[in-house]
């Protein structure tokens, strides 16, 4: 099991990026359309060098959508986008040629061996061989795949196709990777060797541009994110002005058993919290102080089976932003 | 026509599809341990050639004047070029495309659909002519070549594989289950029996003489004919110019429809 680096958190202790560099990626008005479905709804953001940028949103939201469209790879159907200061419906290959992507679907090559998957896929980006080869072995290192190098791709696990697929899209050497739900569907601990890949690669200069639905990989991985929701971007900033700006400080989680649970306007809720959100399964209270809460609770006689005080993540963001959890 | 051609694929700079080498490569890579299904692909048209040529050969003796074995040789390299390219345009893309999705990760780098078609059709080129040389060497060692000119079927073979492939590349973006491929069988099947392949077209009244001359598969058995007996007429240069267009209108309907399919 790996530890982050001093045990920091790449998403705490985040800075704006002030520069004067152009973006990498720039979306105005960006939108997508299938047939007459909206996927993607005139959205707008821009991606700084350096920078670790997610998008943030339930199933169906339009991340995919819109990853596909920085990726050069689904034409946009509305708006302004520029990848690399150039234009996806005009460069697209040079701007592909300088593209790191990781997509949902990993999509490796099941008649190539591991191995071989790198290094025909460094020859796509017209590597010589001698070079692509040398990438492959590099690359099989960093993700630790060194030792299944002659194997087939399709026995491998989750965990270790995704990595093979985050090799892959580093075989070019990206400026910008683009990593479309890195880690959906893995284990905790395959999940916590790709975050700490993805660390590694941000602090070599490697721009990301990720999407996830899970706040905690929203909280390690991005300096900065948007919000999106019903194809469209509800609110946009770093993981923790978002929380600032959308939760309170504390949260007290509380379960009741189902004959007990109050209702949200029950007196004895009242003034207990800032704002009280009542779940199917738990009652959510958003204050400064979630121990004071508790013991107010308990003095006006309610009696939770259950009771949780924790910071507030993003995924309370999210539920204030939507009136939804993230993941159901 | 090139100039036309690129202006049904944009984004690509330079000669259309020219990165679809990389997709040739790789195609290579993943027979290089699967060679042996290479083989198998020479012995339909050798039994052929045994039993027709000789078999059947025995009973009619000669046609056109030319030994029965003579005259069916050529027909059977062309409609083997034909099939061969079939198969890895049809069978092999369908796979690729619709159950490996081997060209989702294909198209996120600088390669475009268009090098998709010309990496597939060039690889089913390649392995064509694998077959066209071992059919010529074999057509040689029986004496059945009547003309140094045999060489020349080489290039012809490729030819038929090309028009077969683009066609075969084009209508396999619009297949969308396994039991459409039964389609490929109702055109190939008769062009193989009708094609001028077993008997002269001589033997067709008109207007249906007409009719099977203006089909690609006797449009090649014509070409590697004139070419394996000596007897090249001027009706040969239809042959190429045929086969050639229908190769590259195949491509360029292929390029363009991948682009619809996977860059959605
Ligand atoms: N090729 C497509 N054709 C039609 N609808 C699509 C296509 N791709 C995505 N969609 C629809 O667009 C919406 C957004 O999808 P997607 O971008 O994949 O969302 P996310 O990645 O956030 O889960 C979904 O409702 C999805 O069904
Ligand atoms: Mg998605």
């Amino acid at each position: 099991m790996i530890s982050l680096a001093g045990g920091s958190r790449p998403g705490d202790g985040y800075h704006p990026q002030v520069t004067t560099a152009d973006p990498l990626v720039l979306a105005r008005d960006l939108s997508k359309r299938f047939g007459s479905f909206t996927a993607v709804d005139g959205i707008s953001f821009s991606v700084a060098p350096g920078e670790a940028f997610g998008f943030l949103g339930p199933n169906g939201a339009g991340k995919s959508s819109t990853m596909r469209m920085i990726g050069c790879v689904s034409p946009p159907t509305g708006g302004e986008l520029r990848v690399l200061g150039m234009d996806p419906a005009r460069d697209g290959a040079r701007i592909r040629a300088l593209l790191g992507v990781v997509p949902q679907q990993d999509s490796l090559d099941m008649e190539l061996t591991v191995r071989e998957n790198l290094i025909l896929y460094g020859r796509y980006f017209d590597l010589s061989y001698r070079e692509s080869r040398a990438r492959a072995d590099e690359l099989l290192d960093f993700v630790q795949l060194a030792d299944r190098a002659g194997d087939e791709v399709e026995p491998l696990s989750g965990g270790m196709k995704r990595r093979l697929t985050i090799a892959r899209g580093l075989v070019n050497r990206p400026r910008l990777l683009l990593l479309d739900e890195p880690t959906t569907g893995l284990d905790p601990q395959a999940r916590h060797l790709l975050w700490d890949r993805l660390y590694r690669l941000k602090q070599d200069g490697v721009s990301l541009v990720l999407t996830t639905h899970y706040m905690d990989e929203a909280e390690q991985l991005c300096d900065r994110l948007v919000v999106m929701d019903k194809a469209r971007i509800v609110a946009e900033g770093s993981p923790r002005a978002l929380i600032a700006e959308h939760a309170t400080r504390e949260v007290l989680e509380v379960r009741f058993a189902p004959d007990a649970r109050p209702a949200e306007d029950d007196p004895r809720l009242a003034g207990v919290a800032e704002r009280i959100e009542v779940l199917p399964d738990r009652t959510l209270l958003y204050t400064q102080d979630g121990e004071a809460a508790a013991v107010t609770l308990h003095d006006r006689g309610l009696r939770p089976v259950a009771t949780l005080v924790r910071r507030s993540s993003l995924e309370d963001v999210f539920l204030r932003l939507t009136g939804r959890t993230l993941v159901d | 026509m090139l100039a036309s051609l690129a202006r049904l694929m944009p984004g690509t700079t330079g000669l259309p599809g020219r990165r679809g080498i990389r997709l040739l490569e790789r195609n290579v890579w993943v027979y290089r341990r699967s060679w042996i299904a290479l083989v198998t692909g020479f012995f339909e048209p050798l039994f052929y050639l045994l039993g027709m040529g000789y078999g059947m050969g025995a009973l009619v003796g000669e046609i056109e004047g030319l030994p029965y074995a003579v005259f069916v040789a050529p027909a059977l390299m062309a409609t083997a070029a034909m099939n061969g390219a079939l198969y890895d345009s049809t069978f092999n893309l369908f796979y690729k495309l619709r159950y490996a999705r081997t060209y989702d990760a294909v198209l996120a780098t600088p390669l475009g659909p268009a090098d998709v078609a010309s990496g597939e059709v060039a690889w089913a080129l390649i392995r064509g002519s694998l077959y066209a040389v071992a059919f010529v060497v074999l057509m040689l060692l029986l004496g059945l070549a009547l003309s140094p000119l045999v060489l020349l079927t080489i290039p012809g073979s490729l030819l038929i594989g090309f028009a077969a492939a683009g066609v075969g590349t084009a209508a396999t973006t619009w297949m969308r289950r396994w039991q459409d491929f039964d389609l490929v069988a109702v055109f190939t099947l008769p062009l193989f029996l009708f094609s001028a392949t077993f008997f002269p077209v001589t033997a067709y009244p008109e207007p249906i003489r007409t009719i099977v001359e203006l089909t690609p598969l006797y449009r090649g058995i014509h070409l590697l004919r004139a070419l394996s007996t000596g007897q090249p007429d001027p009706a040969i240069v239809l042959d190429v110019v045929y086969l050639l267009v229908l190769g590259l209108v195949g491509m360029s309907i292929t390029s363009r429809r991948l682009g619809k399919l996977l860059l959605r």
